[in-house]
């Protein structure tokens, strides 16, 4: 259990950051004295089990959620610190729920995500036209562009709100459970986008996962949460163990190498051979 | 300079640009606004030229542009003219009013007066006359006074504990309204009949015997808030997505919120020191109007909503039985609460299917 705990690096470099957090809902404590770096230009996923506080980090991360005590740095400053269009102009956020008001077109969902860019009386620009083009293009949702988003299905819908959270163009991009509520193909239509997105150059991005094997085979950089605690993080590859899984989800499994990507693969153990251990 | 053009026409969205300037329009919204505007223009001379003294169109335009006999110019200038620009600002406030609500609870039933806003303000001038024995400047300042303070009670009830959920606004607003009721018919039981009676006009709104002086006080409120109101337009659009995706875009969402309540609580409390309360305006204008614009609510289509309400309303109180002087109130209580009842039976029948 010690070998996987990876005490996380400060490395000044990268432009997201949390120090010491404490984080709180209402009087419940989440998190304590949680730290974290999110290396860039990294796909980093977020896992752990239901209420480990992952999705309240990646809230806090963003913003959204100010810490009780700590911090969250932003290229090198507070987050609380600028102002808030600003951030939004460095950092978007995919919250698990949106609601897509009633009557709009995906063209103009999207467009929604250029608010950061633009001021009372200067609402559209060329670069606003621009970056819509490119965001539905990269989403494959162009030819959705006049549908009504009620009209959608739910692979296509989340499409949109990714292309909604690419139209902001931000260096630093942030999903929470993007995935919720797909099939698998979507699941993996998803993740594609976002493996994509890392690849083709200087975005970071960060998701919180619930699906634990995805996340290993598309994660560049993993952290493994537990109670409001980082309990490992760093390559998929290196920090995915029986140990780890068996720390964090309390189940025993065993680990084999994906088929078709080399990265670990979750297996749980079956009903017989837990109960066998339980009877040894 | 470049001229005006448009730059690109979506389906739902039309750009606007002007050198470094661009706006964005909604074709349909402004289309069917420009339509309510007419048919408003429509019925305030409709207004301006029936009575007890009536007048043809002709004579209407000659008066109105300094044209006109005296006793014409007195009817016009003293009677109907400022009752019709209360209608339209009273309306104007309400409809804009409605919107702001129903767009921060997220719900249709989210106005003003099922939130008790509109109840407290009520209240607010009935305690003022019945208890206080102020006159009519004096309830008006009840008025606003129990609006504002209804607004707080509910708004900081609705919000324990975390960020306020639309609903539980609507809940406790619901609460408040019951028991401002009650406080009310405690008062008007307490107080003698002279008293009641002229306390009672602040429980049905009218637009009997309004004057210029009612115009500017709802007129000055409409014209420090236009400003404020459009700026917070697109925000007000954002915030319905969700706190937490308004916020990741920008918004600043509490203050955002507290903004457009205050604005919309402004508003409300403004149109009942101005003429009552007026049923049923607020919750329909806005839902009217939406279905006529298709897309979700928005500020300004939906005064001119209310305006064309409370105009028409204000009309057939005077006219279909002319001998006696029916508040707006009851028509355009007709005319919202039989839209209210099409909306439930239409939303029932929606969320079975």
């Amino acid at each position: 259990m010690t070998d996987v705990q990876t005490v996380p690096e400060t490395q000044p470099g990268n432009r997201l950051r949390a120090h010491d957090l404490s984080l709180k809902y209402g009087e419940r404590v989440v998190a304590e004295n949680l730290s974290i770096d999110i290396p860039d230009n990294s796909l980093t996923m977020i896992v752990g089990p239901n209420a480990c506080g992952k999705s309240t980090l990646l809230r806090s991360l963003a913003r959204l959620l100010p810490p009780d005590r700590g911090s969250v740095v932003l290229d090198g400053q507070d987050i609380s610190r600028y102002p808030s269009k600003e951030v939004a102009r460095r950092l978007g956020l995919l919250p698990q729920t949106s609601i897509a008001p009633d009557g709009i077109t995906v063209a103009d969902l999207v467009a929604r995500g250029r608010f950061p860019h633009q001021k009372f009386l200067r609402q559209w620009s060329t670069d606003d036209d621009v970056a819509v083009k490119a965001a539905l293009d990269r989403t494959n949702t162009t030819e959705l562009a006049s549908r009504f988003v009620d009209e959608l299905s739910g692979g296509q819908r989340q499409r949109v709100w990714l292309a909604m959270a690419l139209a902001q163009e931000t260096p630093l991009l942030l999903l929470d459970e993007p995935t919720t509520y797909l099939d698998i193909a979507h699941q993996v239509e998803v993740l594609d986008l976002c493996a994509e997105l890392q690849e083709s150059g200087d975005r970071t991005v960060v998701v919180v996962l619930h699906e634990l094997n995805l996340a290993a085979r598309y994660a560049t950089h993993l952290i493994a949460m537990r109670a409001g605690q980082v309990v490992a993080q760093g390559n998929p590859k290196e920090i995915v163990t029986p140990e780890l899984i068996e720390n964090v989800y309390q189940l025993r499994c065993s680990i084999i190498d994906d088929p078709e990507t080399g990265t670990p693969l979750v297996v749980p153990a079956a009903r017989r051979s837990v109960d066998r251990v339980r009877q040894s | 300079m470049t001229a005006p053009r448009v730059v690109q026409s979506g389906p739902a969205i039309a750009r606007l640009a002007y050198g470094d300037w661009s706006v964005l329009w909604r074709p349909r919204a402004v289309i069917a606004s420009g339509l309510v505007v007419l048919a408003m223009l429509a019925f305030a001379l409709v207004q301006l030229c029936s009575g007890d003294y009536p007048m043809t169109p002709g004579e209407v335009l000659a008066t109105l542009s300094g044209r006109g006999a005296a006793t014409q110019e007195f009817v016009i200038y003293n009677l109907r003219l400022p009752r019709l620009l209360t209608a339209a600002f009273v309306g104007l406030a309400l409809g804009a009013s409605g919107a702001i609500f129903q767009s921060v609870t997220r719900n249709p039933l989210g106005s003003p007066e099922i939130m008790g806003f509109t109840m407290g303000a009520s209240a607010g001038a009935v305690a003022t006359v019945l208890v206080l024995g102020g006159q009519e400047l004096a309830g008006m300042g009840g008025a606003l006074v129990g609006g504002f303070v209804t607004a707080a009670v509910v708004y900081r009830l609705a919000c324990r504990g975390g960020g306020v959920q639309g609903f539980r606004l609507i809940l406790v607003g619901v609460a408040a309204t019951a028991l401002l009721d009650s406080l009310v018919s405690y008062l008007l039981l307490r107080a003698r009949l002279q008293d009641a009676e002229g306390a009672y006009t602040w429980l049905v709104g009218s637009l009997n015997g309004a004057d210029w002086q009612q115009v500017q006080i709802i007129g000055l409120t409409i014209a420090v808030l236009i400003v404020p109101v459009l700026a917070i337009g697109n925000q007000m659009r954002l915030l319905e997505m969700g706190d937490d995706l308004a916020q990741g875009l920008g918004i600043r969402v509490k203050v955002t919120r507290r903004r457009l309540l205050v604005i919309g609580t402004v508003l409300c409390a403004a149109a009942v020191a101005t003429a009552g309360p007026i049923a049923f305006v607020a919750l329909a204008a806005p839902q009217i109007m939406r279905r006529l614009t298709g897309g979700s609510v928005s500020i300004v289509p939906a005064a001119l909503m209310g305006a064309l309400i409370l105009i028409v309303g204000d009309l057939a109180a005077q006219r279909i039985w002319p001998d006696t002087q029916m508040p707006v109130g009851i028509p355009t209580l007709c005319i919202g609460g039989t839209y209210l009842a099409w909306l439930l039976y239409q939303q029932s029948r929606a969320s079975r299917l």
